[in-house]
């Protein structure tokens, strides 16, 4: 018979093992990118899948060779960064008048943003290309920009919203029986006190235009392609390419997997702010 | 604090009024599919820039459906975003039919357009008029093992039967050992599982289409093709066969696990080349096999390059496609990279070199498939429809892939083939009905 004590240690070895596992689980295809890329064609595409081989750069040299990394990454850096930016402009005054001057129309308003969020988008993929081939904006960081921060905003608004609820609203009359405007409510106020939540909105905006590629594929050609039209150029139907494509993943995905590991304690922060009061 | 952002700022517009100095040539925009001819094309084309300074070329290298979407977005909405497509032998036709293609005229008199194989010149044009310039091209042929059929005191004959073939795979056969007898693909797709089994369709007497364009899935003749592939694939084939493609099978064969394997002659040169395959000295070629009739055994497909009407490059563009399909460009592919590495497929240069004919094992039974390939005979009964291993005319797409679908269903024994084939026969009919071909 366990006591009390042993009981709980058990419980939480049990826990500590399980989140492990999890944890690994969700690890292991991105660990298995990163040993392929370091494989060479044959090893990779080897049955039974080699965990022990030599490892081997070529597959780098390869892509230094034929694609301008430094091109892409820094069009995406532009986008995601550019797009998460615009996307906050619009988001925070919109979450700010959800949240402190709701009306009956509020929940359907935002639910309605939702909505848009369910339409497949090759649905509305020529409509788009015509408007953006007639207004100049195909194959421009523009372009991309544009739409990456409409197809975010809903997501982006949601969050924002669901954080400025958490705020007491008394916080805000005070601000304003001491003579601050509504712009200097949602700067000197809502925005310290809701740092947490607006850090994880702007890294999961950054995630998400940062690993989008429909649009991405679809709007640009050779000047504006991001990172995943990079990636999307390693496939091939014919003839060997796992170990090719793993390096230009595991490239592709670098720059925003250190961002995320340098803020992850603001996106923890930010996603459980609320959860308890 | 202000100091770097101002210094940041004045880099990026300086790094941008650079870039947009540097502009004073035409650009010239491509759009290829990532495979290893055209990677090549892509590395040679500085010597292209060379000699042409005034034209700069901007490449977008995609996954060929990602490609073949995207390329469709834009010239149907004449967006003008590419100036030179990779398209293929099913879109050349049809694309070029509707006017969205320049015509390929005029070309220089070195160009020597004759020395283009005639069925390849045909299945890029319409009405005499060609839409494209090929830049390589592939038939279908058998792949097998030398040493196991010598080991099994087999011979394989010039062009088998199907009927020998899973003869010789009940032989083969060892799945205890993890060598399999038969491999063929067997993922959906227009262009992955049809490919196949349409060129064996074919061989078996069946057609897509009658005279009057109605769909024959229900006949005899399709039946017996679908049985004969699920069983010969369920039986001989190897495990998880419904989810090989291309690549998986090329990978099987490569590291030894297929005794034989029909598929594009564009393998050839993959799985002779010892560092992508274990058996390269092993592999014997012989023709894509027959049963009924000799009539469509071999597929024809060929990669080439268009100019859209809605280029703004036209003149450049077509400066840069004749250099790409030119014999001097294969000459230089040679002198770069070896000759086995020279565009297969298009020219009958290539094959009359004697020097490519002996470094490339592979190129006597590619050489003598294309000549086979017929894409405007490819049925033993006559068929409305031009192309071997698909029919041009745009409907054939989705109601390829929706079979393809339901093939690939009956092999991995979702459904048996009775019902795979008549559910075949009710979407395309529906399709055909819908588009007014009846």
């Amino acid at each position: 018979m366990l006591t009390l004590k042993q009981s709980r240690r058990l419980q939480t070895v049990l826990i500590a093992t399980l989140a492990w596992l999890v944890a690994l689980a969700i690890f292991f295809p991105i660990f298995w990118m990163i040993l392929t890329s370091f494989k060479t064609e044959i090893d990779a595409f080897a049955t039974p899948p080699q965990l022990f081989f030599t490892p081997t750069l070529e597959n780098y040299v390869h892509i230094d060779e034929r694609s301008d990394y430094f091109h892409f990454a820094w069009n995406s850096v532009v986008i995601s960064f550019g797009s998460t930016l615009a996307g906050m402009l619009l988001a925070v005054p919109a979450a700010y008048s959800m949240a402190f001057f709701e009306t009956k129309r509020t929940k359907s308003t935002l639910l309605w943003m939702l909505s848009t969020k369910m339409l497949p988008p090759v649905g509305v993929l020529v409509p788009i290309y015509l408007l953006f081939k007639d207004a100049g904006l195909l194959d421009t960081k523009t372009g991309l920009v544009i739409i990456y921060t409409l197809i975010n905003l809903p997501i982006m608004v949601w969050m924002v919203y669901t954080y400025f609820k958490e705020i007491p609203k008394d916080i805000l009359e005070a601000a304003r029986l001491d003579g601050a405007t509504p712009a200097q409510e949602i700067y000197r106020v809502l925005l310290p006190i809701g740092k947490g939540g607006l850090a994880s909105t702007v890294l999961l905006s950054l995630i998400l235009c940062w690993n989008e590629a429909f649009w991405s594929l679809n709007l640009t050609a050779s000047s504006a392609a991001p990172l995943t039209a990079m990636v999307a150029s390693y496939s091939s139907p014919e003839g060997l390419f796992w170990a090719k494509l793993s390096a230009v993943s595991t490239l592709a995905c670098a720059p925003i997997l250190i961002f995320g590991w340098l803020s992850q304690k603001q996106l923890v922060r930010g996603l459980s702010f609320g959860a308890v009061k | 604090m202000k100091k770097p952002l101002v210094l940041s700022v004045s880099v990026a517009a300086a790094i941008a009024m650079g870039s947009s100095l540097a502009i004073g040539a035409t650009t010239v925009t491509i759009g290829t599919v990532n495979n290893g001819d055209m990677i090549r094309m892509q590395e040679l084309s500085g010597e292209f820039e060379k000699s042409h300074p005034d034209i700069k070329l901007d490449w977008v290298v995609l996954e060929e459906n990602v490609l073949r979407q995207r390329l469709t977005t834009d010239i149907a909405t004449e967006g003008g975003q590419f100036d030179v497509m990779t398209i293929g032998m099913y879109e050349a036709p049809i694309w070029g039919e509707r006017g969205w293609l320049e015509p390929m005229k005029d070309l220089p008199a070195d160009y020597d357009l004759e020395d283009i194989f005639p069925a390849v010149r045909n299945g890029l044009s319409v009405e005499g008029i060609l839409y494209g310039l090929p830049f390589y091209s592939e038939s279908s042929m058998t792949y097998y093992r030398k040493d196991l059929f010598e080991q099994a005191g087999l011979t394989m004959p010039e062009r088998p039967t199907w009927d020998q073939m899973r003869d010789f795979a009940k032989v083969l056969h060892k799945p205890d050992q993890e060598q399999y007898g038969l491999c063929l693909r067997g993922k959906a797709g227009w262009g992955e599982n049809m490919a196949i089994v349409t060129t064996l369709a074919n061989s078996f007497g069946a057609r897509w289409f009658d005279e009057g364009w109605k769909p024959e899935f229900t006949g005899e003749a399709w039946t017996n093709t679908i049985e004969f592939y699920v069983d010969a694939l369920n039986n001989y084939g190897p495990p998880g066969v419904s989810s090989n493609g291309f690549n998986e099978t090329l990978a099987l064969f490569s590291s030894g696990k297929c005794a034989m394997w029909v598929d594009s002659t564009v393998a050839g040169s993959f799985v002779t080349d010892p560092s992508q395959s274990k058996v390269g000295d092993q592999v014997g070629f012989a023709l894509a096999p027959k049963q009924v009739t000799e009539k469509g055994a071999g597929w024809l497909w060929s990669w080439a390059l268009a100019i859209p009407v809605s280029s703004d490059a036209k003149d450049v563009a077509t400066e840069f496609v004749t250099w790409a399909t030119s014999k001097a460009y294969s000459q230089l592919v040679a002198d770069k990279f070896g000759i086995a590495a020279m565009p297969p497929g298009s020219r009958a240069s290539t094959y009359a070199n004697a020097d490519y004919m002996s470094a490339a094992p592979f190129a006597a039974k590619t050489l003598e498939s294309m000549n086979n390939a017929d894409p405007a005979d490819s049925t033993l009964k006559p068929s409305p429809y031009i192309g071997i291993q698909f029919a041009a005319i745009p409907e054939f797409q989705s109601i390829a892939t929706q079979v393809g679908k339901l093939v690939s269903g009956a092999l991995a024994g979702q459904m048996s083939v009775d019902q795979a084939m008549k559910s075949a026969q009710s979407i395309a009919e529906r399709e055909m009905k819908r588009a007014r071909y009846y």
